[in-house]
Parts: structure tokens; C-alpha cells; sequence
């Protein structure tokens, strides 16, 4: 044991942290300094055309949306361990999974939207599917989070939860394949990983950028999951501290009546 | 360089969201930790202690 006692670190979640600490420095200078800016060439006109600096945002955008898919597959992956084993191990993972989920998902709407703008000459188009499923996988986990805060009996909200999980993440597949199910309705590209369509040096750099985040991603899961625990077993603890409580007053002879008798007494 | 601006408020706001949160996931779990008896914080169980798994 060689974590402090008052906290949900231990090492190896503070070497976890570290390292996500020191990759997204690393990161942040192959994203900024060493990789080059997207700019290409007509052939015929010569004029330069492509994303430019911006492309430095798909460092960041591409592998947080990849980690929202990673992490909504393993809250249903969990919700579906919960629904057959019942214990609360899978019910705080399905948790953990959902929130850090969501915490990305919507980091991948808004820094989605700023790279937009100056590259499609808009923030948001309702018209597009992927950003559309987008936003419904996001308000789905949103209705999740805001189940599971809901006041009812832990058991009947875990299996809810597990429940609308399930259903919610049917939606992965359609923002992942919409922008070839629906081609002419997004603005998206289609995939440019799948395609090889990135070489050299801004490849590395998004392939780091999936192991980084992959790290970060893996840091807060592992104490969400923590506090997530630690909530139960509170709970569990105040529980069990009101029963012997209530025990003990039902043990106990009547102090006012015998502290009454006493005083009656010659 | 081009679109600093958008650049700095992408990655700004990223890194600050995921900073305020797992800063934030620290202090719940510091103030949780002072409420559940020590063995029952499973991460620093041994085997042999009250570690329940799934």
C-alpha cells in the first residue's frame, strides 16, 4: 500500500497523471511547433487552398471524439455486466464510463465547432448528421447523468440506468458511419485515417494525440471510479451507522424515566 | 500563424475543462475518503481485506 490514506490517488493512478501530465506537453509541441500547417497547392490555378493552422484543432477534436465512443462502449459494456451479475463493480464503472463520456463528448461538440469556423465559414449546421447524432449521443448521456441523480432506490436506478445506457449507445454506430450513410447530408469528410489519407509527421502527431488523451481519459476513469466507490461504500457506512444507532436507542433502558425515578426517590 | 484565435480557444477551453474536472474529481474523492472506513476503501486493500469486486 503505498497510497495516502485521505485521498483516491495511489501511484500508479499519480504515474498515470504524470504521464498524461508530461504527453500533453509533448503533445502540445509536436501539435504547435514541429508539425506543419495544412496547405496545398492548385495544379492548375496555383492558389493555396486547405485548413491551414487550424488543422492543429484535429490533434485534439479527432481522438477526444475516438474516446467517446471507447468510453460510452464501456458504460454499456459495464451496464450489460451489471444486468447479469448485479454487483455494484459494474454499476460504478457504467457510471465512471458515462460521465468521462460526456465530459469529452461535449469538448468534442465545442472544439468541433471552433474548427468549423474557420473552415466551413460556420460554427454549427443543423443539417448535418454527424453533427446532429453527435448532439443526441451527448443529450442521450446527458438524460443518463441526470437518472442517475434522480432519488429512488439504488438498485431499481442502477438497473434504469443500465438500461438507458444501452439504448443510447445505439446511436455510436450511426454518428460513426453517417458520414457514409448519408454522404451528401454532412459536411464532415469521410475517413481519412481508414484511407491513409495522412502521412509523416501529422500522422505521429494524431496518433499521439490518441495516446494522450487515451492517458487523461484513463486518469479521470480511474477516479471517477474511485469517488464513484467511495459514494456507495459512504452511503453503505451511513446506513449501517444509523441501524446501530437505532439499535443502541432500542437497547437502552429510558434514561429520563430512570434519571425521573431517581430524583423521586427519599 | 494562422487563426490563433481559434486555436488558442479550442485547445484553452479543452484543457481547462479537463483540468477543473479532474481537479474536482480530487476534492470529492478527498472529501469522500474522510467518510467510509478504511477498509472499505478498495483501491488500498490488500486481497485479503474487504475488497468487494464484480
Amino acid at each position: 500500500m503505498t497510497g495516502r490514506r485521505d485521498t483516491t490517488g495511489s501511484a500508479g493512478s499519480r504515474l498515470l497523471g504524470v504521464s498524461a501530465l508530461v504527453g500533453v506537453a509533448v503533445l502540445l509541441l509536436f501539435a504547435f511547433v514541429l508539425t506543419d500547417p495544412d496547405v496545398r497547392v492548385h495544379p492548375t490555378t496555383g492558389e493555396e487552398f486547405g485548413q491551414f493552422d487550424a488543422v492543429r484543432l484535429l490533434y485534439l477534436h479527432v481522438p477526444m471524439a475516438v474516446l467517446t465512443y471507447a468510453a460510452y462502449i464501456l458504460c454499456a459494456a459495464a451496464s450489460v455486466g451489471y444486468l447479469v451479475r448485479r454487483t455494484p463493480w459494474w454499476d460504478v464503472t457504467a457510471y465512471a464510463a458515462a460521465e468521462v463520456g460526456t465530459v469529452f463528448c461535449g469538448l468534442v461538440l465545442v472544439t468541433g465547432s471552433i474548427w468549423g469556423r474557420p473552415v466551413w465559414n460556420t460554427w454549427w449546421e443543423w443539417g448535418d448528421v454527424r453533427l446532429m447524432t453527435t448532439l443526441v449521443l451527448f443529450l442521450l448521456f446527458l438524460g443518463y447523468l441526470a437518472l442517475r441523480r434522480t432519488t429512488v432506490d439504488p438498485r431499481h436506478q442502477a438497473r434504469r440506468a443500465a438500461v438507458v445506457a444501452l439504448v443510447a449507445v445505439l446511436d455510436i454506430p450511426l454518428v460513426n458511419r453517417s458520414v457514409e450513410w448519408w454522404e451528401n447530408r454532412t459536411l464532415h469528410q469521410q475517413s481519412t485515417l481508414a484511407e491513409l489519407k495522412i502521412q509523416d509527421l501529422t500522422l505521429f502527431t494524431l496518433m499521439l494525440g490518441f495516446v494522450v488523451f487515451g492517458l487523461v481519459a484513463a486518469w479521470l476513469l480511474l477516479h471517477r471510479f474511485r469517488v464513484g466507490w467511495l459514494e456507495q461504500a459512504a452511503a453503505e457506512h451511513g446506513v449501517a451507522m444509523a441501524i446501530a444507532e437505532r439499535h443502541a436507542e432500542l437497547d437502552m433502558p429510558d434514561v429520563d424515566a430512570a434519571v425521573g425515578d431517581a430524583g423521586d426517590g427519599p | 500563424m494562422t487563426h490563433l484565435a481559434y486555436l488558442v480557444a479550442g485547445w484553452g477551453i479543452a484543457l481547462v475543462v479537463l483540468g477543473v474536472y479532474g481537479f474536482g474529481l480530487l476534492r470529492r474523492g478527498r472529501r469522500l475518503t474522510g467518510q467510509v472506513p478504511a477498509g472499505q476503501r478498495r483501491w488500498l486493500t490488500s486481497p485479503g481485506d474487504d475488497g468487494r469486486g464484480g
